[in-house]
């Protein structure tokens, strides 16, 4: 008979997108007061199992039982109804609203026609208290920072009366330091009885916070362990499929002649408030300088001031000895820099071009691409043959738009265009955003061999991992500054995660 | 003309030309709110106001006084309706918001002069017998100074467009409704995860910007035009937008610019009536409101005024 | 469901939009006991059963293609210039005034003359939109609806206050330009039965053969498409997007601008005071639209409107159905193009398989993106 202890079933899920199964037979079942982490790569399928459950989406087909009862989740209405509530990996704010109107929204409370806010503030403020999630309901959601945000998103599910709560990738916005305080939440909301779902590609976090994993792997159920029972290496296996190495080869950096010399680098953001504080590094030719930091701590200002894109307020950018302060970008790239942009989609590409055009981005305006301001295709085209053979880009044709092409592969485009420029300073920003773990073993690889060419890389990245693995020397961006440089093979997460709230610590980790 | 005359001469034509501004430019804040770009405005106006003047045409005779007050009502129906074109086009069929609006604009003067020629056999009506009059509110009217300038002889549209930008202010930031409608024009999405039906949230945005942008077409029929013919709106739709842009997207700023942009209209066709302003040539009163839309959009530059998702389709999957 | 390739879908959506059109406007006329079919049929065999009414048919597109080219310029660079009323009447007005001015100049000087005149006026008109997009980030959508008015006003000041009283007939009408101005060819007009005809007709497929020319094969086309595709992206490659926003609307209102001189040389031969938008522009909006901003495209779609609102004219007199109905068809045209998603769902695409996985992670993982699969942040 049916199990009362589980709190929700799901069964044999199947989610179709037009021939292509995303989700396909998944089972899962999550406990009254338990900790369930959903392990699976980038496209595996989780956050369409999840959206199926608090009603964004319907299942082709399959069950869902909560409570043993079999239900429909037609909509985030039912899921709110049924008690499950959801926080999601991109945050579902207002950003003009303030705090208090983002967690009562579309479950106001009303004295008459009016909606009662001093009600509504009461009860928030209440709950705030219960569970310890501090954030003043009266500001705005732009004016509090991303950990704040994480618990306004908290609070809306809590105050929708939530037994059952999901949170996507919630870690990927937060320093060591608050997800520490972040797991600390889930478990008092868990020992208050609420079912939580923890969905997540970081094995230690699974490690540190749940009780039980559910393996899936290109849509399809692996099955479900007790965390205590299996090993990360274990976990790791499950998730790809196959055998990962997580160690890369990586030999010992044979330094040059400084190539990128920043010194007190100085650029206001968009609303004219500094956002960098005059920030002074150095790279040689054949090292990889990881740059870690919290998101929105001045790593995109790094980013376009080095490249050209934003204005430099004050402060100097050397490359190769010449001074690029506030250059045009084409002269900069020119003088040999080639960027990977975060954002590949907004910042590397243009989608509905072709993949030959996209290849030719950077040098269309020169010969043999054109000449006399007219474009020679054939050349464009023999150019596009060739890049896609080299870097293995999988397409049937140079002429196919770049929007038809998967993520890894997009990415491919970026990393053969920039590449082939055969710069000698290579700024990558989060070059494995949202790639599977065989996209980001490739493009770690090919790092490696720029570096093992002598170029200079700064790798400015989001995920500690990612830094730690490859760079030669890390500094840490906060609030604008450099809060410390370390080397990778003598530092800790713990360390870089103080250094990433700008605690300066003293010591011999120091560089 | 001493001071008096002037100034109740000034305020009586400034409401009267700001009434139908003030209609449109507050359907304009609703559909915008909810995230449905409307420049569509001019051509809701215009079946409002055919509509308004054949409603007045054919029943005037039976409703007497009572007649351009069933002409709005009228005039804000058949706008409703006619808004529904661009409601279903850009919420379900995932229409461009300027194209679809622009269609309302191309659509509604050959339409309107369609059917005027379908049903009177000619280009262009014969003009209303029912129009709106002049009002006097009793007691307040006889306040003095106030009184004359503000009370007697005015347009009571006027004072009604003004109550019900007030209401509409209420609405949409102390009320479910309106908070809800906001969300939908600010982050779809995220609204559609807290349950809120964003469908039907931007059909409301864009069938209440029909139903006003109809009444405004209907007074501007009633109150200025008294007829309907090819050019009986003309530009007053676009004004409309400006003063929602002006307003910064808010009831009561659509308002207040509304007020402002009627001044300067009249002034423009009353000005040579009036000392001082009788030596600027019209041309500055009439580009005016153009050109300080223009202005106030250059100043706002990067600050958010425009609801974020404003102009964007929301597609949900399923 | 049929099965088409996308290029075909590319061709059936405009098709179907213009049947669909037609269909509405039936339908509208049926409801109002007119005969539909009588309508089309003097429609067409009045717009294109003589020699005079295929002149004025050609003579009607000729400042379409012209403002439809102003449209779908700024459109590949990713606006929405709404203005071209604004800088079409612009180019009219000024393109007669320089005639006007200078009638005693030899026709060499004078005709390029004046038409270099109308099309920088319409230009700049469109420059002062571009110009503000680029330094301010002015939405063009408003700036060029209010410019439309602001020059509706101020050509009717021009008219009336500044233009000298030996120019012009009354304060609303200009005199009629002298031949050494005018773009109309005596055995051009007297081949198409003397209808009015002129050499804009040339200049107008000169135009949209460059257009295609710029568009499809030169560095400028591929900045501006570059830019309206993208912007961050073509900024990251070295393009100045503020440079090719600004090239691009001056480009559109030069064409613009254009379609004002050959109405104002070619058509009228004189200016007179307008007191709405010039249908011109609105009309040139629906012809780039219909047309899918190609030149073949855009020249088809302009015959096609042209031929409405020629045979529009011949229904009304021959039918008795009032003429607005071509406005209306029109309309509704544009209305099935903005809807095409809908249309398109009659279709599904016939396309080639892409392969999708990353091979070289052996056949563990599908990296695919749907609605709901984010990346990682």
């Amino acid at each position: 008979m049916e199990n009362t202890a589980n709190v929700i079933e799901m069964r044999h899920i199947v989610k179709d997108f037009n021939g292509f199964k995303a989700n396909d037979d998944i089972n899962l079942t999550v406990k009254k007061g338990e900790i369930l982490a959903l392990l699976g790569e980038n496209g595996a399928g989780k956050s369409t199992l999840m959206s199926i459950l608090s009603g964004l989406l319907m299942p082709t087909s399959g069950d869902i039982l909560v409570q043993g009862q079999k239900v429909a989740v037609k909509s985030p209405t039912v899921a709110k109804d049924l008690g499950i509530g959801m926080v999601h990996q991109h945050f579902m704010l207002m950003n003009s609203f303030t705090v208090l109107e983002n967690i009562i929204l579309g479950h106001e409370t009303v004295k008459g026609p009016k909606i009662d806010f001093k009600k509504a503030q009461q009860q928030i403020e209440a709950l705030s208290a219960r569970y310890n999630l501090n954030v003043d309901p009266k500001k705005k959601v732009s004016e509090i920072t991303v950990a704040q945000q994480q618990r306004v998103e908290i609070l809306k599910i809590l105050y929708r009366g939530a037994d059952i709560m999901i949170f996507d990738e919630p870690t990927a916005v937060l320093t060591p330091q608050e997800i520490t305080e972040f797991i600390q939440i889930l478990k008092e909301l868990a020992k208050e009885g609420k079912s939580i779902i923890l969905i997540t590609h970081k094995l230690e976090e699974i490690k540190r916070a749940a009780d039980r994993v559910t393996v899936i792997r290109s849509g399809k159920s692996v099955g479900t362990f007790d965390v205590a029972d299996v090993s990360n290496n274990r976990l790791a296996e499950l998730m790809v499929g196959r055998h990962v190495d997580m160690k890369l080869d990586k030999p010992a950096a044979k330094v040059g002649k400084t190539m990128l010399q920043v010194s007190d680098l100085q650029v206001k953001n968009k609303q004219g408030v500094l956002a960098l504080k005059g920030l002074s590094f150095n790279l040689r030719a054949g090292e990889i300088l990881g740059v870690a930091g919290i998101d929105g701590n001045g790593q995109d200002e790094l980013a376009r001031a080095l490249t050209g894109m934003q204005h430099i307020n004050a402060g100097k950018v050397v490359i190769d000895g010449e001074d690029m302060t506030n250059q045009k970008v084409r002269k900069i790239t020119e003088h040999g820099v080639s960027y990977i942009p975060s954002d590949r989609q907004k910042y590397g590409l243009i989608l509905p071009f072709s993949i030959s055009d996209n290849l030719a981005l950077q040098n269309y305006y020169r010969p043999p691409f054109s000449s006399h301001h007219v474009m020679h295709y054939d050349a464009i085209n023999e150019h596009a043959k060739q890049l896609i053979e080299q870097f293995d880009i999988r397409t049937t044709g140079s002429d196919l738009p770049v929007s038809d092409l998967s993520g890894g592969n997009q990415q491919k485009v970026i990393i053969a265009r920039e590449l082939n420029l055969d710069s000698k300073l290579i700024i990558a920003f989060q070059p494995t955003r949202g790639l599977d773990v065989g996209a980001i073993e490739y493009i770690h690889k090919q790092l490696l061999l720029e570096r093992a060419k002598g170029k200079a890389i700064l790798l400015i990245s989001y995920e500690l991992d990612e830094v730690m693995q490859l760079s030669d020397r890390i500094i840490v961006l906060h609030d604008g500054n450099i809060s410390g440089e370390v080397k990778p093979e003598k530092t800790s997460d713990e360390e870089l995660g103080l250094l990433m709230t700008g605690v300066k610590k003293e010591g011999s980790a120091l560089a | 003309m001493n001071l008096m005359t002037i100034l109740s001469l000034l305020v009586s034509s400034t409401f009267v030309y700001s009434t139908p501004l003030i209609f449109t430019s507050l359907g304009g804040v609703y559909s915008e709110n909810s995230g449905i770009t409307n420049v569509g405005l001019e051509g809701i106006m215009t079946m409002g106001a055919f509509a308004s003047v054949v409603f007045n045409l054919t029943f005037a005779s039976s409703l007497g006084k009572l007649t351009p007050w069933l002409g709005l009502v009228v005039g804000g129906v058949v706008g409703m309706i006619f808004s529904l074109l661009h409601a279903v086009a850009t919420i379900n069929f995932h229409a461009d918001h300027v194209i679809s609006g622009t269609v309302l604009n191309l659509m509604a003067p050959p339409l309107g002069v369609f059917l005027v020629k379908a049903i009177y056999d000619k280009g262009q009506t014969e003009n209303i017998t029912q129009s709106f009059g002049y009002f006097s509110f009793p007691g307040l009217a006889d306040i003095p100074v106030i009184g004359p300038i503000f009370f007697r002889n005015t347009s009571a549209p006027a004072w009604l467009a003004i109550v019900v930008s007030i209401a509409l202010w209420w609405i949409l930031y102390k009320t479910r409704f309106g908070l809800r409608l906001r969300a939908c024009g600010e982050n779809p999405q995220a609204a559609d995860t807290m349950g809120i039906n964003v469908y039907g949230m931007r059909y409301a945005g864009v069938l209440i910007s029909g139903l006003l942008g109809g009444v405004g077409g209907a007074v501007f029929a009633q109150a200025i035009s008294g007829n309907f013919s090819i050019s009986t709106i003309v530009g007053q739709g676009f004004m409309a937008l400006a003063a929602m842009i002006f307003g910064k997207w808010n009831p009561l700023g659509g308002m207040l610019a509304s007020l402002f942009f009627g001044f300067a209209q009249s002034l423009s066709i009353i000005g040579n009536q009036l000392p001082f302003f009788n030596h600027i040539p019209s041309v500055y009163m009439q580009i005016a409101p153009y050109v300080i839309t223009i202005v106030i959009l250059v100043l706002f530059f990067g600050k958010s005024v425009a609801p974020a998702a404003d102009g964007q389709n929301y597609i949900k999957s399923k | 469901m049929l099965k088409v390739k996308p290029k075909t879908k590319k061709i059936l959506v405009p098709i179907i939009s213009i049947l669909a059109g037609f269909i509405v406007g039936a339908l509208i006329m049926l409801v109002w006991s007119y005969n539909p079919i009588e309508a089309y049929s003097s429609m067409f065999t009045s717009a294109l059963g003589n020699m005079n009414g295929i002149g004025e048919t050609i003579r009607e597109a000729t400042p379409l293609i012209f403002t439809a080219i102003g449209f779908a310029i700024a459109s590949n660079a990713g606006f929405f210039n709404i203005g071209l009323p604004g800088q079409a009447q612009a180019g009219w007005l000024t393109s007669i005034w320089v005639v006007l001015a200078n009638q005693n100049l030899p026709k060499i000087v004078l005709l390029p003359l004046a038409i270099i005149a109308g099309v920088i006026a319409g230009a700049f008109v469109a420059g002062i939109a571009g110009w503000l997009r680029a330094q301010f980030g002015t939405n063009e959508v408003i700036t060029t609806i209010m410019l439309n008015y602001i020059v509706l006003y101020s050509c009717q000041y021009l008219m009336q206050q500044v233009m000298s009283q030996k120019l012009r007939i009354d304060t609303d009408t200009t005199k009629t330009i002298a031949p050494n101005g005018s773009l109309r060819i005596e055995w051009l007009s007297s081949m198409f039965g003397d209808s009015r005809i002129n050499a804009g007709i040339f200049l107008a497929l000169i135009g949209a053969f460059l257009y295609w020319y710029l568009m499809k094969k030169t560095t400028t086309g591929f900045e501006i498409r570059s830019v309206g595709a993208n912007p961050y992206a073509s900024r990251y490659a070295g393009m100045s997007t503020k440079k090719n926003i600004l090239y691009s609307m001056i480009l559109s209102g030069g064409f613009a601008g254009f379609g004002g001189v050959v109405q104002g040389l070619g058509t009228y031969q004189n200016y007179f005071t307008q007191t709405t938008s010039l249908d011109i522009g609105w009309d040139g909006l629906s012809v780039a639209l219909l047309g899918g901003g190609t030149a073949i495209g855009i020249l088809l779609a302009a015959f096609l409107f042209s031929i409405l609102k020629i045979g529009g004219l011949g229904m009304q007199t021959i039918a008795g159905i009032p003429y607005e109905i071509v406005s209306i068809v029109i309309a509704a045209i544009i209305f099935f193009v903005a809807i095409q998603y809908v249309i398109g769902l009659l279709f599904k695409n016939n396309k080639e398989k892409v392969p999708n996985s990353e091979a070289e992670t052996g056949p563990a993982t599908v990296s695919k993106t749907t609605t709901s699969e984010g990346g990682q942040g």
